[in-house]
C-alpha cells in the first residue's frame, strides 16, 4: 500500500454550525460530512450515495444548498452552515418538519434532513411554490420509500401553513 | 475505494495572483478545485490522481458576470446558479441559461462552476455546446499574463485542451448579438437533473425572408470533444426550411458526428437521435418556434 513518507498536516478550520461557533482539526481534504457527523456529532448530515447523486447531505452552506460529501473541509473555512438539526427551535419543529410528519413525507427517514434542508432552501426563496417548482428544488433528492408524492404534499402543505393560507 | 484525505494537500490562498505563482512554482503538480463537482467524485471513487490541491471556489476575481456593452464576461468561477440568476444571460444566451437548469440537482448547481465544466472537458458535458454555437472566447490567466482564445479551438481531443499547467480559465466571453436568434436546446438522457446526457444539442438560427439566414448546430456525447457540425450548418445556410432540406440536413449531422457505444447508449442511437434532433429544431423554425 502507500509508502508515503511525507507528514500529513492538519488544519484548524472553524465555521458556524446552527448560530454556534465550531473548531476543529481536520485534514483539509476531510470531507464537510465526515466532519459535521465525527468532529461536531450532526449525525442527521446523512451519508448515500457519497458521490453528488442522492442529496441525503445536503446541507446549506452560506445560505445554499449543497451536497456536503462533495465540499472539501477546507473550503468551509468560515462559512455559516445550517444542517437539520438548527431548523427545530427549543422543542418546537419547523413549520416543514411538521409537515413531513403530519403528511407522511418520511418513511425510513435517511432522505428526510436533505429533502427537509431542499424545501426549506425552496421556500427560503419562493414561498408559494408550484408543483413543478417543489419537483425541480427537490430533483436532487433520491427517496427509496415514499415515491415522492407524500414529500411533494408535505412541501405544499408547509408552505400552505406558513403563508397562511 | 474511498482515498485518504491524508494522502492529499490543499491550500486556499485567498487571491488569484498567489494561486498563480503556486502553479507556476511547480507547473503541473497543483490542480484547481473550484466546486468539487467531477473532482470530488474522482476522490470519493479513490480516483484522483492529483495529490496535490489548490482551491479556487469563491475567488472574488473568478465569480462575477459583468455586462459590457459588446460582450458578457462570465468568470470562470461563477456557478450554474449564478448564471441561471443573470437576467441577461437568460434573455440573451437561453441557451447557457437552458444548459444551466441541466446540470444536476440544486444542490450541484449551487457548486458546479463554468469553468470546471469546460476544463473538465467531458464531451457530454451540458453547456459547452452552448459555448459552441455563442462562438464564446476564453481568457487564460498566469503568471505570464492573459490570452484570449476562441473557444472552438480548445478543446484538442479527447480530455485534452489548450490549457496550459500554470494557467487558470479567468472568463468566458461572448458577443451580445444574438437577440434576433431563435433559440433550441434539448438534452436527451433519461431525465434532465442528476443524468449524464446521450445526447444533447443547441442550435440558433436567423431567418430572413424565409430563408436560413445564419445558423449554429453543436452538440455533446456525439464526438470525442464537443462538437460543432459545420457541415450540416452549410447544407442548411441560405435555403428554405423545406421537407427535402430537413432530410438532406438530417443525413448530414448523422455522418457529420462520430458517436460511440458506451454506457449510456450506442453510436447507433445516437445518430438517429442526433438526425432528430436537427429535424426538430427545422420543423420548429419553419413554424416559428424554435424553442
Ligand atoms: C450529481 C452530479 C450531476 C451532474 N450533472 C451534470 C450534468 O447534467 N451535466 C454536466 O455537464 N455536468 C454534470 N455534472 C458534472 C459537474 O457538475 C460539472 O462538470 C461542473 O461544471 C464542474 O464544475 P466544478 O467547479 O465543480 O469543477 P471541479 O470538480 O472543481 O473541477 C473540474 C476540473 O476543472 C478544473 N478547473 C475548474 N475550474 C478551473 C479554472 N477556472 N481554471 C482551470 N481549471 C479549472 C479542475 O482542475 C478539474 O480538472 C454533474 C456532477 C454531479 C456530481
Ligand atoms: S451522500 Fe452526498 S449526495 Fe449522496
Ligand atoms: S424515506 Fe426512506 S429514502 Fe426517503
Amino acid at each position: 500500500m502507500s509508502t508515503t513518507t511525507h507528514q500529513p498536516q492538519k488544519s484548524e478550520i472553524s465555521f458556524t454550525v446552527n448560530g454556534q461557533r465550531a473548531t476543529v482539526h481536520a485534514h483539509p481534504m476531510e470531507r464537510l460530512l465526515d466532519v459535521l457527523r465525527q468532529q461536531v456529532n450532526l449525525t442527521g448530515v446523512k451519508e448515500g450515495c457519497g458521490e453528488g447523486e442522492c442529496g441525503s447531505c445536503s446541507i446549506l452552506m452560506n445560505g445554499v444548498l449543497v451536497n456536503s460529501c462533495l465540499v472539501p473541509i477546507l473550503q468551509a473555512n468560515d462559512a455559516d452552515i445550517i444542517t437539520i438539526e438548527g431548523l427545530a427551535s427549543q422543542d418546537r419543529l419547523h413549520v416543514l418538519q411538521q409537515a413531513f410528519l403530519d403528511c407522511g413525507g418520511a418513511q425510513c427517514g435517511i432522505c428526510t434532513p436533505g429533502m427537509i434542508l431542499a424545501a426549506f432552501h425552496l421556500l427560503s426563496k419562493n414561498p408559494q411554490p408550484s408543483r413543478e417548482e417543489i419537483g425541480e428544488a427537490l430533483s436532487g433528492n433520491l427517496c427509496r420509500c415514499t415515491g415522492y408524492t407524500q414529500i411533494f404534499e408535505s412541501v405544499a402543505e408547509a408552505a400552505r401553513r406558513s403563508t397562511g393560507r | 475505494m474511498r482515498s485518504n484525505p491524508a494522502d492529499y494537500e490543499l491550500l486556499a490562498p485567498a487571491t488569484l495572483k498567489s494561486i498563480l505563482s503556486i502553479l507556476a512554482d511547480e507547473p503541473g503538480s497543483w490542480r484547481p478545485i473550484a466546486g468539487g463537482t467531477d473532482l470530488m467524485v474522482q476522490y470519493a471513487a479513490g480516483n484522483l490522481a492529483a495529490r496535490k490541491l489548490v482551491s479556487i471556489w469563491g475567488l472574488r476575481e473568478l465569480r462575477h458576470i459583468d455586462v459590457l456593452p459588446d460582450e458578457v464576461r462570465i468568470g470562470a468561477g461563477s456557478t450554474y446558479t449564478d448564471l441561471r440568476a443573470n437576467a441577461i444571460i437568460e434573455s440573451e444566451f437561453p441557451l447557457l441559461s437552458t444548459a444551466a437548469s441541466w446540470t444536476g440537482g440544486i444542490a450541484n448547481q449551487n457548486r458546479g462552476t463554468i469553468g470546471g465544466n469546460i476544463v473538465n472537458a467531458s464531451p457530454a458535458a451540458d453547456s459547452l455546446p452552448a459555448l459552441l454555437v455563442y462562438e464564446a472566447e476564453l481568457i487564460l490567466v498566469s503568471v505570464r499574463g492573459e490570452r484570449r482564445v476562441p473557444y472552438v479551438t480548445f478543446h484538442t481531443g479527447y480530455r485534452q485542451t489548450r490549457l496550459a499547467p500554470d494557467e487558470l480559465v479567468l472568463a468566458v466571453c461572448m458577443r451580445r448579438r444574438y437577440s434576433e436568434y431563435q433559440a433550441y436546446a434539448r438534452k436527451v438522457g433519461p431525465r434532465n437533473a442528476q443524468a449524464i446526457s446521450k445526447v444533447c444539442i443547441a442550435a440558433l438560427s436567423r431567418l430572413a425572408g424565409g430563408v436560413v439566414d445564419d445558423i449554429r448546430i453543436a452538440m455533446g456525447s456525439v464526438a470525442p470533444i464537443p462538437l460543432r457540425l459545420k457541415e450540416t450548418e452549410t447544407t442548411i445556410r441560405g435555403h428554405r426550411v423545406d421537407p427535402a432540406l430537413v432530410s438532406m440536413a438530417q443525413q448530414r449531422a448523422a455522418a457529420e458526428i462520430q458517436p460511440i457505444d458506451d454506457i449510456r447508449s450506442t453510436a447507433r442511437y445516437r445518430r438517429a437521435v442526433a438526425g432528430n434532433l436537427v429535424g426538430e429544431f427545422l420543423n420548429r423554425l419553419g413554424s416559428g418556434n424554435a424553442r
